[in-house]
């Protein structure tokens, strides 16, 4: 099969950036979107021309490293897949697809469809963890967790970091990414002592990186390609709200 | 060079204790005037850079990606394990101990690989304290599944994601230290070389993979937890980022290489589809609990496997190995299904694949079990197949997976260059020729949060560690020496990609020094990739400037470094003249063909030692002795 892919090139941040058309022959239904981009990026090296760059690690949809829009959805089409795993079967021969990176004034671009997501680091750093030091802990089993929590925990955990959510907020609110780590580690008994001091330290982090506000849309539930649910806000919120109350 | 081990002597569940007692310990105001470089931001760079700083060091940490979480820890699926013995099955630390060094095939240290079962227990309190959401059972307590070259339930998990969620974890922790201002993170950021000053590593020299810019860090100690270099294949399961540049820029500094040759094919993964593809995708191992791995009886059966009856399938490994049936070592289960493939039994359009298939245990456990077990794989399965498994069964090849060879290192994790220490994959130390399913996490986690942090400590109170910052001229000369190269790789301008020359690196590899190796064979490749090595540096073309994000420059300066790495994967194969664990040697099989080690002559630990461009590299020995596992022929039979 044949695509027309229209891809956002700019060389830099601070560079103005436009979509290039190329064109894609020999299109295998079973190739991913990143390899269908190392078969053009292939081609454009040897003609002398600058590869598109893009983001990429596992290819497994793990890392999380890989995403950009599919024709303004984060990830593409597919349900809960990440672009490394969207395979060519999913489009028609002929068909025009327009790659854009996330877009996010906390995302900036770095070139290309990489953006700069280190905001989502500083956000972990601002307490999205157990503060437990080396050697110190229990026993495993010493610490008991009922079945359904420790799923649930294990939903919300489930997030890989991609930033997609953001990308498809109309807000470009950080709330589905900060959530899910408010809600892996509140669901869990070792994460109740620095629970209140989390919730704070992360959403005021979340604030200052410039992402906006949630105004419960559910765009970030719907391109999830780990299906973490918009419930993890609510959790989130309850968590702020109490932590604000007691403090 | 002189292999020292430093293992200290006693009765083997001592060792550690005694060595621990031993160690020279840095006063805790005096910790924080010292810096270490920790490169590599998986499962062994995270837990050692959290723990170090924790400790009180000033802590470097760098990583390639974007983040420290993106790690290739991260796509470790099935689980970790543990001698908790939670369940009484029979479990202790001596039994994890022993599986260990059998499954390894006995070509690793006997006090090594106690020391990580003993720790084994307590990288599990750790990560459940740190909230790793660990699979549980009603009640709470933490439940278990069986892997490979086990007879007991050992394995903690979570779902199909461990190494994502143990990741989490350690970066987790890191990002604490990183809150604390106790680590400084610099992502985006490649090692190029180490800096050795009078004999010591003091330091390395990275480039910033956005602008480019080429910089130096100096330290008292280096560690390098960069993983393995399974990539030099190409097609692996590794992440394609995953290189062996800061491992072997350091054996080029005078760090010995260990067991290059030891490389692990992992048996289920998914079978490669076409020219275009740029990996292979894992399936986890813990799918062989419930799935049954067969080919049709007769070669070239071209019918629906749902056609085939029940008499007309060779479940090869429920004949040939009955008492441990589907779950066989690694090693064991790929060459099997080689031996099938080449029969003409395999399966699918390329006849490279056979079948595991979940029916008979959906029909005994219901959809529902399997689905709340390998829900996740089966998704990713269909997603890359487009074939339902709850369906048909799954098709399925031995791909390259993990690397057992490393950088040689001590009991104390060091290699031969005083103050350069390696964890996790990057190292050689604990699997022998074949890592157990569920071994990895549990190695990269005991050496960085259990192991290095002491031993570091050691080396920096008893060593004379002059005053050396990053204007010391010696920088400046790696400095040019790393410019050079990345000069020399943008002005060659030839008519060949960086991934097309890797990929023909790969094929010889593949068919030469996979899963199954002979000397003829060997010295062709050896051959072959000097001649693939001498076009490369003549014709590849990587395009653009030095001075921005170029991902084809920093493609190409890891595959240049394959190159050189695969050669020593052949020299190394070809030397040891015996088959043992994932190093397969025609010439040398049992009767009913499995592997045959030869102990006389081959009980040892080859490290190599450079000795400059175009020369052979120098062997050392190291010997290794058996107190405890005595060597005999594995038998999973």
């Amino acid at each position: 099969m044949r695509l027309v892919l229209h891809v956002w090139r700019q060389k830099n941040a601070a560079a103005p950036g436009q979509m290039q058309r190329y064109q894609a022959g020999d299109v295998n239904p079973d190739m991913s979107m990143l390899e269908l981009l190392d078969v053009v990026n292939e081609e454009l090296i040897l003609k002398g021309e600058e590869p598109v760059a893009f983001e990429h690690d596992c290819r497994e949809g793990i890392c999380g490293s890989c995403g950009f829009m599919i024709d303004g959805v984060a990830h593409g089409p597919l349900p809960a897949t990440t672009v490394c795993q969207l395979t060519m079967r999913h489009f028609k021969d002929g068909q025009e697809l327009h790659l854009e990176p996330w877009r996010a004034k906390a995302f900036p671009v770095i070139k290309d469809l990489i953006v700069d997501r280190s905001a989502f680091d500083r956000i972990i750093e601002a307490g999205g963890y157990i503060d437990i030091p080396t050697g110190s802990a229990p026993d495993g089993n010493a610490i008991l967790v009922p079945k359904d929590n420790a799923e649930r925990a294990m939903d919300a955990a489930a997030c890989i970091g991609c930033g997609a959510c953001v990308a498809a907020c109309p807000n470009a609110s950080a709330a589905l990414f900060t959530g899910a780590k408010i809600s892996h580690l509140g669901l869990l008994p070792q994460g109740q002592p620095e629970r209140d001091q989390r919730s704070l330290r992360m959403v005021r982090q979340w604030n200052r990186e410039g992402f906006g506000s949630c105004t419960n849309i559910g765009e970030c539930e719907a391109v999830c390609p780990k299906e973490i649910k918009l419930g993890v806000i609510a959790r989130m919120n309850r968590d702020f709200i109490r932590a604000s109350w007691r403090r | 060079m002189h292999l020292v081990s430093r293992v200290p002597s006693g009765p083997i569940e001592k060792l550690w204790d005694q060595a621990r007692f031993e160690m020279k310990l840095v006063n805790p105001a005096n910790k924080r005037k010292h810096t270490v470089i920790v490169v590599g931001s998986g499962l062994a760079g995270a837990s050692a850079a959290a723990t170090l700083g924790e400790l009180g060091y000033h802590v470097k940490c760098f990583c390639f990606q974007d983040s420290p979480r993106r790690a290739h820890s991260i796509a470790a699926q099935g689980g970790i394990n543990a001698a908790k013995n939670y369940h009484g099955d029979g479990d202790s630390i001596f039994r994890l101990f022993y599986d260990t060094v059998k499954g390894g095939d006995f070509r690793s240290r006997e006090a090594n690989v106690y020391r990580l079962a003993q720790i084994s227990v307590d990288i599990i309190d750790q990560c459940v304290a740190q909230g790793v959401p660990f699979a549980r059972e009603y009640g709470g307590t933490l439940a278990n599944r069986s892997f490979g070259g086990a007879q007991v339930s050992r394995t903690f998990y979570a779902r199909g994601q461990t190494g994502q969620q143990l990741l989490l974890g350690a970066y987790q922790a890191l990002e604490r230290q990183i809150d604390s201002g106790q680590v400084k993170m610099f992502p985006r950021t490649e090692m190029l070389d180490l800096v050795v000053i009078d004999g010591q590593a003091r330091g390395i020299v990275t480039r910033n993979l956005v602008t480019g810019k080429i910089e130096s860090h100096a330290a008292d100690a280096v560690v390098l937890g960069t993983g393995g270099y399974g990539n030099a294949y190409f097609l692996s399961t590794n992440a394609k980022g995953s290189n062996c540049t800061a491992i072997w820029r350091a054996y080029k500094r005078g760090a010995a290489f260990a067991n290059p040759c030891f490389t692990q094919i992992h048996p289920t993964c998914i079978p490669v589809s076409g020219h275009y593809q740029s990996k292979l995708t894992l399936m986890s191992e813990s799918l062989r609990n419930d799935g049954r791995i067969w080919v049709p009886v007769k070669p070239r059966d071209r019918r629906p496997p749902g056609e085939i009856p029940e008499d007309e399938r060779d479940y090869f490994l429920e004949r040939r190995y009955p008492s441990f049936g589907n779950l066989v070592p690694r090693d064991v289960a790929s060459r099997n299904a080689k031996a099938v493939c080449d029969e003409g039994r395999g399966v699918g359009e390329t006849g490279l694949g056979v079948y595991l298939d979940f029916s008979d245990a959906i029909q005994s456990l219901g959809a529902g079990v399997i689905r709340e077990r390998y829900g996740n794989l089966f998704e990713m399965y269909q997603r890359i197949t487009d074939e339902d498994p709850y369906q048909v069964p799954m098709r399925i090849y031995p791909a390259i997976h993990y690397t057992m060879g490393g950088l040689w290192v001590d009991y104390y994790l060091m290699t031969t260059i005083p103050g350069l220490f390696s964890i996790g994959e990057a190292n050689f130390s604990d699997h022998g020729a074949n890592r157990l399913g569920a071994s990895a996490l549990m190695q990269g986690l005991s050496d960085g949060y259990f192991i290095l942090p002491y031993t570091i400590g050691d080396y920096i109170a008893s060593s004379k560690l002059a005053k050396i910052d990053a204007s010391h001229a010696e920088f400046r000369r790696v400095e040019a020496g790393v410019a050079a190269l990345t000069k020399q790789l943008l002005s060659i301008r030839g008519h060949q990609t960086v991934d097309a020359l890797h990929r023909k690196l790969g094929k010889v590899l593949w068919d030469y020094c996979g899963m199954s190796r002979n000397a003829h064979d060997l010295e062709r490749a050896l051959e072959r990739i000097r001649e693939l090595r001498e076009e490369y540096w003549r014709d590849v073309t990587v395009g653009g400037s030095g001075e921005d994000l170029n991902q084809s420059l920093e493609k190409a300066g890891r595959v240049a470094d394959f190159f050189e790495l695969a050669e020593l994967m052949c020299l190394d194969a070809l030397e040891r003249n015996e088959s043992c664990g994932g190093h397969f040697r025609e010439e040398y099989q049992t009767p009913d063909g499995e592997a045959q080690r030869n102990d006389d002559d081959f009980s040892y630990v080859a490290a190599w030692e450079y000795q400059g461009p175009d020369r052979v590299p120098a062997l050392h020995q190291e010997a290794l002795l058996f107190e405890y596992v005595h060597p005999s022929q594995r038998s999973y039979k």
